[in-house]
């Protein structure tokens, strides 16, 4: 369709404008409204309650700890599964998908039948050293990175395809240690991949619920802390926290494609017109083709 | 590429390229991870799925309520995808090839869904289509609201799925046909469709293993009630509260099968493909 008419153009383009705005422009503009409507002091006074607090330090305490882990453990396992050969390589790279495959709740379950106090695989054992993971922050921990793991390791992998390993051998030709190696050579060339699969993961992190509400108990981190206060039928609370949520994630999408934009100029200026362009959106789907082995795109 | 020739002749050498102090150092590390964090929990789902045996198993899944709960999921997610095809592509087509101000402003839009946690999700479709709807559409609390839910969180697979190819495809077969006098709706479905399919079945694939699994955007829209609006991860949690693992575990395991057997399929027809397209 080199040139539909203008009418065929101007009706799909509102067709779609029409969906959009229905489905999501619309439904997120409103609950800014709502949230505003009555002036700034309620929506303050909830997200600063002593519940609100304490919600928002566990989510802090949950990103905290799930997003450098699976940062060193991502950028370790892309390594592994890019420049090394063993058996077991596509069911490693295939487990790494899981956590984007299955239900949060189905997740939720899993680790309070391993973790539970009872009738579980470890929980009574823990409990017996004192360690409570059910029930309680740690479980909430463990719900976080099992959703967030998958990033940074899948962002990483096509980069570290890409480079290939022709500077790294000219740098342990030149007597680099492996530790020299990866701070000077590897890691500068895969730091925007680092970068995305980071703000990936700390989004998804932040706003995780499915799994969290399974093992949470009584705690509450920020989601949970929108269902409570929905429940409870406070709606300006609700609306007040889900708003702090939302602009978050309006922030992960700006800092997002501030950042492609700024990698696509480091790579125009470093006259790496190779590089692959990022995609018409921040968040691309992921589908590792071919499996583990396949040699990069040519 | 040069890299590509490297990877393809020369296997890596092992203990050269691993940064960590030694190739199987890192190796033991990354499959200690993923197994401690991922592996053991599944293991865990699986075995107590099936630890009163396959009839207890069976039962679990076609119990009244769980049937119910699993066939509002999957009819649910085959309308949601069936949607999405049609408007994720048309989303994507005049992303792509109409210009209009704003167009980068609603293209970031699309990320939103995949951005927003899932309960504000909820949240935010039950202000517009809940009881207090300031236009009058009710929606919530019926199988109207899981559809709307699912539509909401599935939206960019699709559309992210096409657009690339979209801005790909060569434009000038579809100038010869025009100029040879075919009409749109033919070069559409002759020479632009066909470009499209296999992104549309990729992104699809994606979005319905999303939907099926789906928890958070629907627990405060749908009322959740049994039999009616229901979701099969929402009966998850619902038998994990009552204290019935094993029931839980045995509809967890249906949905892992049929997420997993999915895009397990998705890669065997996207390797075909590359193969195809290669030879």
């Amino acid at each position: 369709m080199s040139a539909p008419s203008l009418g065929v153009r101007l009706g799909l383009r509102s067709i779609v404008l029409l969906y959009l705005a229905a489905l999501i422009i619309v439904p997120v503009g409103l609950i800014f409204y709502r949230t505003f409507e009555h002036g700034l002091s309620q929506p303050i006074d909830a997200v600063t309650s002593a519940d609100g607090q304490n919600a928002f330090w566990t989510t802090i305490i949950c990103v905290g700890i799930a997003v450098p882990l699976n940062t060193v453990f991502g950028v370790m396992t892309a390594l592994v599964l890019v420049r090394q050969d063993f058996r077991g390589k596509s069911l490693l790279n295939a487990l790494i998908d899981i956590p984007f495959a299955i239900s949060p709740v189905v997740i939720g379950l899993a680790l309070f039948l391993v973790y539970a106090p009872r009738n579980s695989w470890f929980g009574s054992w823990l409990m017996d050293q004192g360690v409570q993971v059910i029930f309680s922050v740690p479980g909430m921990v463990l719900a976080t990175i099992f959703v967030s793991l998958p990033f940074v390791v899948r962002e990483v992998m096509p980069v570290l395809r890409e480079i290939g390993t022709d500077q790294e051998e000219a740098a342990e030709t030149l007597g680099a240690s492996p530790w020299q190696t990866f701070w000077k050579v590897t890691l500068p060339a895969i730091r925007w991949g680092v970068t995305y699969g980071v703000v990936l993961a700390t989004a998804r992190a932040l706003g995780e619920f499915g799994a969290v509400s399974v093992v949470a108990g009584s705690n509450l981190s920020m989601p949970l802390f929108v269902r409570k206060e929905f429940e409870g039928f406070d709606l300006s609370g609700a609306y007040a926290a889900a708003i702090v949520l939302a602009i978050l994630a309006m922030a992960v999408l700006l800092s997002m494609s501030y950042l492609q934009k700024r990698s696509q100029r480091v790579a125009e200026e470093e006259g790496d017109e190779d590089r692959e362009l990022p995609g018409p959106g921040v968040f691309v789907p992921h589908l590792e083709t071919g499996g583990a082995g396949a040699p990069p795109h040519t | 590429m040069a890299s590509a020739d490297t990877a393809v002749v020369s296997p890596p050498r092992a203990g050269l390229r691993a940064p960590l102090g030694g190739a199987a150092l890192t190796r033991g590390a990354a499959v200690l991870w993923i197994s401690l964090i991922v592996l053991l929990p599944l293991a865990a789902v699986l075995s107590r799925g099936f630890s009163d045996g396959i009839g207890h198993f069976w039962s679990s899944i076609t119990d009244g309520e769980a049937m119910a709960a699993i066939k509002l999921t999957l009819i649910s997610s085959l309308i949601v995808v069936s949607v999405n095809a049609i408007m994720g592509t048309l989303i994507a087509w005049v992303l792509v090839r109409d210009d209009f101000r704003g167009k980068r402003l609603v293209n970031s839009v699309i990320d939103l869904p995949f951005a927003l946690p899932t309960i504000v999700a909820s949240l935010v479709l039950l202000a517009l289509y809940g009881p207090n709807s300031p236009v009058g559409i009710h929606l919530a609390y019926t199988k109207g609201a899981v559809i709307a839910a699912l539509l909401f969180v599935t939206l960019p697979f699709v559309v992210r799925s096409v657009q690339p190819v979209l801005l790909e495809v060569d434009r000038e077969m579809e100038e010869a046909a025009a100029s040879l006098g075919a009409p749109n709706h033919r070069i559409f479905r002759s020479i632009i469709l066909p470009n499209l399919v296999p992104a549309m079945v990729a992104g699809c694939g994606l979005a319905f293993a999303r939907a099926i699994g789906e928890f958070g955007s629907l627990v405060l829209l749908t009322g959740n009630v049994p039999f009616k609006t229901e979701a099969a991860s929402v009966y998850i949690y619902g038998q994990v509260q009552t204290g019935d693992y094993s029931g839980a575990a045995a509809v967890s395991v249906f949905l892992l099968a049929v997420s997993v057997g999915l895009l397990l399929a998705l890669n065997l027809f996207a390797g075909w493909r590359t193969r195809h397209e290669r030879a």
